[in-house]
C-alpha cells in the first residue's frame, strides 16, 4: 500500500480506535497522539515519494480516469498533508493537558482524527465531487469538536459556524451540479480540458459560485463573519487545530480550481480575487486592533493573512503562487501555535481578556520567548518565516509582470501596511500580557498547572517554534519546495496527464 | 419541464432564504433543510432531462441506450441526501442543546461572545 491511500486510512483506523477505547482515558489519549505520529511518518513517505515532482495517483477500484474516482498527490497536496501532520501531532500532545476527561470521554480524540480524515482527503482527491465529501466529512467532525461540552458560548458559536458553513457547502454542491450539466465530468484533470472548450462567461459564472462556496470556508472578505464569531469559543487545542487548518482547506480548495479549472478569463476572476485579498487583509487587521480578547484578537488575525494567500494566487505569477504556498505552511504552524500559547497563558493567569493578564515576562521568561518567535514571525520580522512569505508575495506584486499593472503594486503597498498593522497587534499582546505589571489579583501562577502538563503543554509549542525558526533560517530549502509546487500548479498539463494517462 | 423545475427551484431556494433570514432556530434549520432539497433538484435538473429510460444496460446490449437518463445525476443527489440527512440531524440536535444552554431561541440573543 502506498503513502498516499495511507495517509487517509491512517486517520481513519485511529479514530476507530479511539471510538473502540471510549471508556479509557489512557488507552484514548495514546491512539490519539500515536495516530497523528503515524501520520506524520506517512506524511514524510508521501513528501519523499511527490518531493522530486512525480504526481502520483491512485484510482479507486481500477476505474480509469476520469470514470472512476481518483485520488492524486501532487507537490503542493503533499505539502499540505505533511503540515497538517505536524499540526495535528502538537495539538494531540497538548491535548492531553488542556482536554477534559469528560470531553474525550465523549470522543474527543476520535473526532480529531475523523477531522484529519476529512482534511487528508480533501487534500488528496482529485475528483470535484469526492472533495465536496471530503469537505462534509471535515465539517461533521468539526461542527463536533466545535460544540462538544455543551458550553454556552460553544453553543453561541456554533450555531453561527454551523448554519453558515451549511449555506457554503449548499453553494459548492449546487457548483458541482451545475459544472456536471455543463461538462459531463466530475474529474478534475478532466474538468480542466472542457473547459477549456466552454464559453468562458458560462464557466466564469459556475467559478464564482466556487469563489463562494470556498470562499466562506476560508474566510475572505465578506463572508468571514462566522469565524471571529466562533473560533474562540472551543477549548484552546481545537482552536487552534481550526485556526492552523480548516480555513487553510479552504485556501487549498481555491487553490487548486484557480489554477486548474478556472484559468480562462483570469483577468476578470483573478481580478475579483486580488479585490477581495485586498479588502480581507484591511478588515481583518483592523477587526482586529479593537480586540482585547486573545483569542479573538488571533481569529481577526486569521482573516488578514487569509488576505496574503489570496492575494498570491490573485497574481497568478510563478513567485506569487510560490509565496502563497510558503504562506499556506508558514502560517498554519504560526497561527495554531500562537492559539496554543494562549491557551498556556489563560491557564497561568485565569483569563484570556489581555487586561486581566500581565507579568508574564517576569513570570515565565521562556513562554515570553517561545510567544516572541511566532507573533514576530506573524509579523514578519525577518529572519522569521513570515518574512520571507510575506517577502514572496508583496515582491511578486511589485515585480510588474502581473497582469494588473498598477493594481498589483497597490496591492503590494496594502500588504505592507497591513504588515505593519499586524506587528502593532502583536507587540499589544507583548505589552498587554508580557510586559506590563500584573493587574492586582490577576498575577500568572505557572506553579498553579502540575509539572507534567505544564511539559505537555510547552513540549508542543516549543517544538512549533523551532520549527518557525527553522524554516526562517533556512528558507531556501523550504522555498524550493513552494517554488516548484507554483511550477506545477502553473503547468495544469503535467496534473492532466498524470491522472488522465497522457490519452489526450 | 426544464421551465417547471427552474420555477420550483426558484421558490424553493426563495422560501430557503427567506426562512435563513429569520430570528428563529428553528426556522433557520427549515431553511437549511429547504435549501438542501433546492439544490438536489437543481442537480437534477442541470444535468440535463431526459424523457423516457431508465439508466439499465438492456439484455444483450454492452452499453447504456441513447435516450435512458443520465445516472451519475442522481448518485450525486442520493450522496447529497445522505449527508444532508445526517446534518440536518446533527443540527437539530444541536440547537436542541444551544436552547437548553443559552435559553433562547433567538439569534439576536447570541451575542454573549461578541462583546470585545
Amino acid at each position: 500500500m502506498n503513502a498516499l491511500t495511507l495517509a487517509i486510512l491512517t486517520p481513519l483506523v485511529t479514530a476507530v480506535l479511539c471510538l473502540f477505547s471510549l471508556r479509557s482515558l489512557t488507552l484514548q489519549r495514546f491512539f490519539g497522539v500515536a495516530g497523528m505520529a503515524v501520520l506524520l511518518g506517512v506524511a514524510l513517505r508521501l513528501m519523499a515519494e511527490v518531493g522530486d515532482g512525480t504526481i502520483e495517483v491512485v484510482r479507486f477500484g481500477n476505474w480509469p480516469a476520469p470514470f472512476g474516482i481518483v485520488l492524486v498527490a501532487d507537490l503542493l497536496a503533499g505539502i499540505m498533508v505533511l503540515v497538517s501532520a505536524i499540526i495535528g501531532l502538537a495539538v494531540a500532545i497538548y491535548s492531553i493537558a488542556d482536554v477534559d476527561a469528560r470531553r474525550v470521554r465523549f470522543g474527543y480524540y476520535a473526532f480529531l482524527h475523523f477531522m484529519m480524515f476529512g482534511v487528508c482527503g480533501a487534500f488528496l482527491t482529485g475528483d470535484i465531487f469526492n472533495l465536496f465529501v471530503w469537505f462534509e466529512v471535515m465539517l461533521i467532525s468539526s461542527f463536533v469538536l466545535m460544540s462538544l461540552g455543551g458550553e454556552k458560548p460553544q453553543m453561541e458559536g456554533a450555531v453561527k459556524y454551523v448554519t453558515l458553513n451549511l449555506i457554503s457547502s449548499s453553494f459548492f454542491l449546487a457548483a458541482c451540479g451545475i459544472l456536471y450539466g455543463q461538462t459531463g465530468t466530475l474529474n478534475m484533470a478532466d474538468l480542466a480540458l472542457t473547459a477549456r472548450e466552454m464559453r468562458p462567461e458560462l464557466l466564469t459564472m459556475t467559478a464564482m459560485l466556487f469563489l463562494v462556496a470556498f470562499g466562506l470556508k476560508a474566510a475572505i472578505f465578506p463572508l468571514f463573519f462566522w469565524l471571529p464569531a466562533s473560533y474562540h469559543t472551543p477549548p484552546v487545542a481545537v482552536s487552534a487545530i481550526f485556526a492552523g487548518l480548516l480555513t487553510k482547506v479552504g485556501v487549498y480548495a481555491l487553490v487548486r480550481v484557480f489554477t486548474l479549472i478556472f484559468t480562462e478569463d483570469v483577468l476578470f476572476t483573478h481580478g475579483l480575487l486580488l479585490v477581495l485579498a485586498g479588502f480581507t487583509m484591511v478588515t481583518g487587521v483592523l477587526g482586529a486592533m479593537v480586540q482585547f480578547d486573545f483569542r479573538r484578537l488571533l481569529s481577526f488575525h486569521i482573516i488578514s493573512q487569509i488576505g496574503y494567500m489570496v492575494l498570491g494566487l490573485a497574481l497568478f505569477t510563478p513567485l506569487a503562487i510560490a509565496g502563497t504556498v510558503f504562506y499556506l505552511f508558514h502560517h498554519i504552524v504560526v497561527k495554531a501555535n500562537l492559539f496554543l500559547i494562549s491557551g498556556i497563558t489563560a491557564r497561568y493567569g485565569g483569563s484570556f481578556d489581555l487586561k486581566k493578564l500581565g507579568g508574564f515576562y517576569a513570570a515565565t521568561p521562556l513562554l515570553a520567548l517561545l510567544f516572541f518567535i511566532p507573533a514576530m514571525s506573524l509579523g514578519g520580522i525577518p529572519p522569521l518565516s513570515g518574512f520571507f512569505a510575506k517577502f514572496a508575495v508583496v515582491k511578486a506584486g511589485l515585480a510588474g509582470d502581473t497582469m494588473f499593472g498598477g493594481w498589483a503594486t497597490v496591492l503590494a503597498v496594502v500588504a505592507l501596511a497591513v504588515g505593519l498593522l499586524t506587528l502593532f497587534s502583536m507587540t499589544k499582546i507583548w505589552a498587554e500580557v508580557f510586559w506590563k505589571p500584573a493587574p492586582e489579583g490577576h498575577a500568572p501562577h505557572p506553579g498553579n498547572v502540575p509539572p507534567a502538563e505544564r511539559f505537555l503543554l510547552l513540549a508542543p509549542v516549543a517544538a512549533l517554534a523551532a520549527l518557525t525558526l527553522a524554516i526562517g533560517f533556512f528558507p531556501q530549502y523550504f522555498f524550493d519546495f513552494a517554488a516548484r509546487s507554483a511550477e506545477q500548479l502553473l503547468q495544469p498539463e503535467i496534473y492532466i496527464n498524470a491522472v488522465l494517462g497522457g490519452t489526450n | 419541464m426544464e421551465f417547471l423545475l427552474a420555477i420550483t427551484i426558484g421558490v424553493l431556494y426563495a422560501a430557503a432564504f427567506y426562512l435563513l433570514l429569520r430570528r428563529g432556530v428553528v426556522r433557520i434549520i427549515l431553511g437549511i433543510a429547504l435549501l438542501s432539497q433546492a439544490v438536489n433538484l437543481l442537480i437534477f435538473t442541470a444535468g440535463g432531462l431526459r424523457e423516457g429510460g431508465v439508466p439499465f444496460i438492456a439484455e444483450g446490449q454492452t452499453a447504456l441506450a441513447a435516450t435512458s437518463a443520465d445516472p451519475l445525476p442522481q448518485a450525486l443527489i442520493l450522496t447529497a441526501i445522505v449527508i444532508s440527512f445526517g446534518v440536518l440531524a446533527f443540527t437539530l440536535a444541536m440547537v436542541h442543546r444551544a436552547d437548553q444552554a443559552t435559553g433562547t431561541d433567538d439569534v439576536d440573543d447570541l451575542k454573549g461572545t461578541d462583546q470585545t
